[in-house]
């Protein structure tokens, strides 16, 4: 097989450039393979981050030929021999070095998220939950929390100004799997308009398309958000709800 | 050299490793009210607990209400050998069913029953379908739903920093240094009481299904700070890693793959369990596959498949049958499910196999057999623990999770490890909450020894001509791949302490390029103190024992032998040297003996 060149961006907060090295392929290997290689043998301060090397920890997010990914999930098969591949760190965050950013956004992003506030058990001291009622929630609960999704979301990649009161589509779905659990009772409706800022989302879909986890964040997470915000402080439906008694629900 | 001011946190009980233990013990003692400070090496979210896969063994009796805390002891310390601490085999199967009761309060969503309850699956060497999971993603569940309930618990998180030395004042634990990854600046902690959670030591080994963290942290500070280890020799290699591609080989493949009617088959086609079901097993296990495959359904008729006897059975079989020459070109045997049950069970139940098959090896499960091989996974041994406190041997040191050893024995269960993090993760936050509110006195770092450790720390950017430290990280994988295994011997362990020795002189000599701003090659130079220490510890330990049991298989001493299983070998370092001894195990009362009589 002939040799990869590896394009891989070398640098920090003050500058950098990208530096070219190559690589001998061996069968099956991906792109995170061919990093550390480079890391043993031909520049071992070569800053990236990774665990787990099989798409669950979600730390190796890159953007691999400017399309952000797992660098564990993707294969140089994907390329012909002889191409160049150009690794660069996820551009919406601050460097901190080489492949490595400054993602701790995220991280205060999550604090602000009201947690799961429990309805009493049954008379047992039990919880009783039906499969079909957790399905979709199951499937937000995949995230690994790579924050390719947050990468690639236009308000946080292109909006410094907004970055304060938005919390982009990997809280959007946190926010829907807590919205949607079937023993919460906290009313989140003000915090996704306001805080979490759902309405700047204009339903683009680049963060459903970049998802490892192929997570329907738009469609399942986003769409339902913005339709609860909506209609919880739509007066009418809220006066629905309270004689109900129960917060509304989205299928 | 003049005193330097580092940057310094104060805390009660300063937590070191945000896996499932780490986190579920800040959690703990933050709610008895102390400030809690929790260290992790990679982002919060990341620790190893994520990639655990098939469950959370607890005895709720949900699909079989014949199980109780008793019948999971018991299975617990038969795969052990019988050689588990069994007042932490006790806790831990009396506890477990409250600590997932308690994940579930906080937001986990674990599959369900008919009726609304946590599901439970099969799993190796338990009685009954015992795992609470979230298809073989649970690791996952379990530590997202410990993060988002900790960051609301006062916690203060210290990701992306490692510690590198434990501080001492007189024989008491005083405090921790280290430095933040980010930028390489030292940072100190001060703290009454430590927890160590730091996980495992498989980056020793080639073949691992662990990450780059795995590097014996834990162990190496509690040994340095003068605390014991014991079962060293230990070493949990799980039947079925990835074998195919190269670049995968290790990545773990779940035993719920067995546990949801898998089975494993030699080149020939064989179901080969069923030539290597060992006396100790015979009364529990089907003998033939018409029974096997009726246990999945009937449990009070059958007994169980030999494909699910414990991890240490299993590895040694397909190592048997890999030598014998029906394994396959890659080295591995097959494991087949797509002949045993359908497709869309299949994706529903182990969509991260699928995936994990599909993208990187190409292969697709529901239509073709895996081949998997054993990889290095879980070391049973570690820091020696009180059981109830988890406190460890030197005053103010805590331990739980795979770092602590004891509760185990010489193998463990799967999904017997998650329930083991939240169990004594949860004693170790309490104990030392507790220990910290009653310490008296001033917390005094001694400057001098913190200074001559941040020197040491530095070295390698200055030393010329030295070497890389991937390169001695590889040899050592290498000799302990290959000396220090699956099946071992004498003279190959004397080898490999013999070359130990030499990667240490080695070690000693590293350079790196670049500066201190997130530098792999640094901390790879700095984590080679440990990972080298804990091998050492490993292959002495396995020196030791002179027979074999559980994840420690002698070649030269093929039996398992009833003196030994009375003994603990025990690792502490005195004048800079290590010293073994050989130590009694813990003595069962008699009516937890009663409870291996009641049935075979």
């Amino acid at each position: 097989m002939a040799q990869f060149t590896m394009r891989v961006f070398r640098g920090d907060a003050s500058g950098g450039g990208f530096k070219d090295y190559t690589v001998e392929p061996e069968e099956g290997m991906v792109v995170l393979d061919v990093i550390h290689k480079i890391q043993a043998t031909q520049a071992n301060d070569l800053a990236c981050r990774w665990n787990c090397k099989a798409g669950k920890c979600g730390s190796c997010s890159a953007e691999i030929d400017g399309k952000p990914r797992l660098m564990c999930m993707t294969r140089m098969d994907l390329f012909k021999p002889g191409d160049t591949i150009t690794v660069s760190p996820i551009r919406t965050f601050p460097i901190i070095r080489d492949l490595v950013t400054d993602v701790s956004y995220n991280y205060e992003k999550a604090k602000q998220v009201p947690p799961l506030r429990l309805k009493p058990p049954e008379p047992d001291g039990t919880y009783r939950m039906m499969q079909e009622d957790i399905d979709r929630i199951q499937e937000f609960h995949k995230c690994i929390e790579c924050f390719l999704c947050q990468d690639v979301c236009h308000v946080i990649r292109d909006h410094e100004d907004k970055k304060r009161a938005f919390a982009g589509p990997r809280f959007f779905i946190k926010l829907a799997s807590l919205d949607m659990h079937p023993l919460d009772t906290r009313d989140r409706a003000r915090f996704i308009k306001d805080d979490a800022g759902v309405g700047f989302c204009n339903i683009t879909k680049c963060c459903t398309e970049v998802c490892p986890e192929h997570i329907h964040i738009t469609d399942n997470g986003i769409i339902p958000l913005k339709e609860r915000a909506a209609d919880a402080l739509d007066p009418i439906v809220w006066l629905l709800n309270k004689f109900r008694g129960q917060k509304s629900r989205q299928a | 050299m003049a005193k330097q001011d580092y940057e310094t946190h104060e805390h009660d009980v300063l937590v070191i490793g945000a896996g499932g233990a780490g986190l579920r013990a800040a959690i703990e003692a933050a709610a008895q009210g102390v400030s809690v400070g929790l260290v992790c090496k990679s982002l919060l979210g990341k620790a190893h607990t994520v990639m655990a896969e098939g469950g959370i063994a607890a005895s709720l009796g949900n699909v079989w209400p014949e199980d109780n805390w008793q019948v999971h002891f018991r299975d617990t310390m038969r795969g052990g050998k019988m050689l588990n601490n069994w007042r932490m085999a006790q806790l831990h199967a009396q506890e477990a069913p409250d600590r997932v009761l308690e994940l579930e309060r906080w937001g986990a969503l674990f599959d369900r029953t008919k009726d609304g309850r946590i599901l439970q699956r099969d799993f190796g060497g338990h009685r009954y379908a015992r795992l609470a999971h979230v298809g073989d993603r649970t690791g996952l569940e379990m530590i997202r739903t410990l993060q988002y309930h900790g960051i609301h618990q006062g916690i203060d998180v210290y990701m992306e920093c490692k510690i590198e030395r434990l501080l001492k004042d007189g024989d008491r634990v005083v405090g921790a240094f280290g430095y933040w990854r980010n930028t390489g600046k030292f940072v100190l902690f001060k703290a009454k009481a430590i927890v160590l959670a730091t996980g495992g030591v498989g980056k020793a080994w080639r073949v691992t299904s662990n990450s780059w963290e795995y590097t014996g942290d834990g162990q190496s500070l509690a040994l340095w700070a003068g605390a014991d280890l014991l079962d060293m020799e230990f070493v949990q290699f799980h039947p079925t890693g990835m074998v195919w591609p190269p670049s995968v080989r290790g990545i773990l493949v779940t035993e719920g793959v067995r546990g949801d009617g898998g089975t494993l088959k030699n080149t020939k086609g064989e179901r080969f369990m069923f030539n290597y079901i060992p006396e100790f097993f015979k009364g529990e296990t089907a003998d033939n596959e018409a029974e096997a495959d009726r246990w999945y359904a009937d449990k009070k008729n059958n007994r169980r498949t030999p494909d699910l006897l414990p991890r240490d059975e299993v590895a040694r079989a397909i190592n048997a049958e890999i030598k014998g020459g029906r394994g396959t070109p890659h080295g591995g045997v097959f494991l087949d499910i797509c002949t045993r049950r359908p497709a869309d069970y299949i994706r529903k139940r182990l969509p991260s196999m699928y995936h994990q098959f599909k993208e990187l090896a190409g292969v697709d499960i529901t239509k073709e057999p895996m081949e998997v091989g054993p990889t290095c996974h879980y070391i049973m041994g570690g820091v020696r623990v009180d059981a109830d406190t988890t406190a460890a041997t030197v005053k103010g040191l805590f331990a739980a999770g795979e770092v602590a050893g004891g509760m185990h024995g010489s193998n463990r269960l799967g999904g017997n490890s998650l329930s083991d993090l939240l169990v004594f993760g949860r004693r170790a936050g309490l104990y030392a909450a507790l220990y910290a509110k009653d310490f008296g006195g001033q917390l005094t770092v001694d400057s001098s020894q913190v200074e001559s450790y941040a020197k040491d720390m530095l070295e390698p950017f200055t030393r010329s001509g030295g070497e890389n430290p991937y390169a001695i990280q590889a040899d050592l994988q290498d000799t302990m791949q290959s000396l220090v295994g699956l099946i071992r011997t004498e003279h190959e362990l004397r080898e490999a302490l013999k070359r130990i020795e030499s990667f240490k002189h080695r070690a000693a000599r590293t350079h790196v390029d670049g500066g201190r701003t997130y530098n792999p090659g640094w901390h790879m130079a700095l984590d080679l103190a440990s990972l080298l220490t804990v091998a050492e510890c490993c292959t002495l330990a396995a020196l030791e024992r002179r027979e074999s049991r559980g994840g420690h298989t002698r070649d030269d001493h093929p039996y398992t032998d009833d003196s030994w299983g009375k003994i603990n070998v025990v690792i502490r370092q005195r004048q800079g040297a290590l010293a073994l001894s050989r130590e009694p195990l813990p003595e069962m009362p008699a009516e937890l003996k009663a409870l291996f009589q009641e049935r075979k």
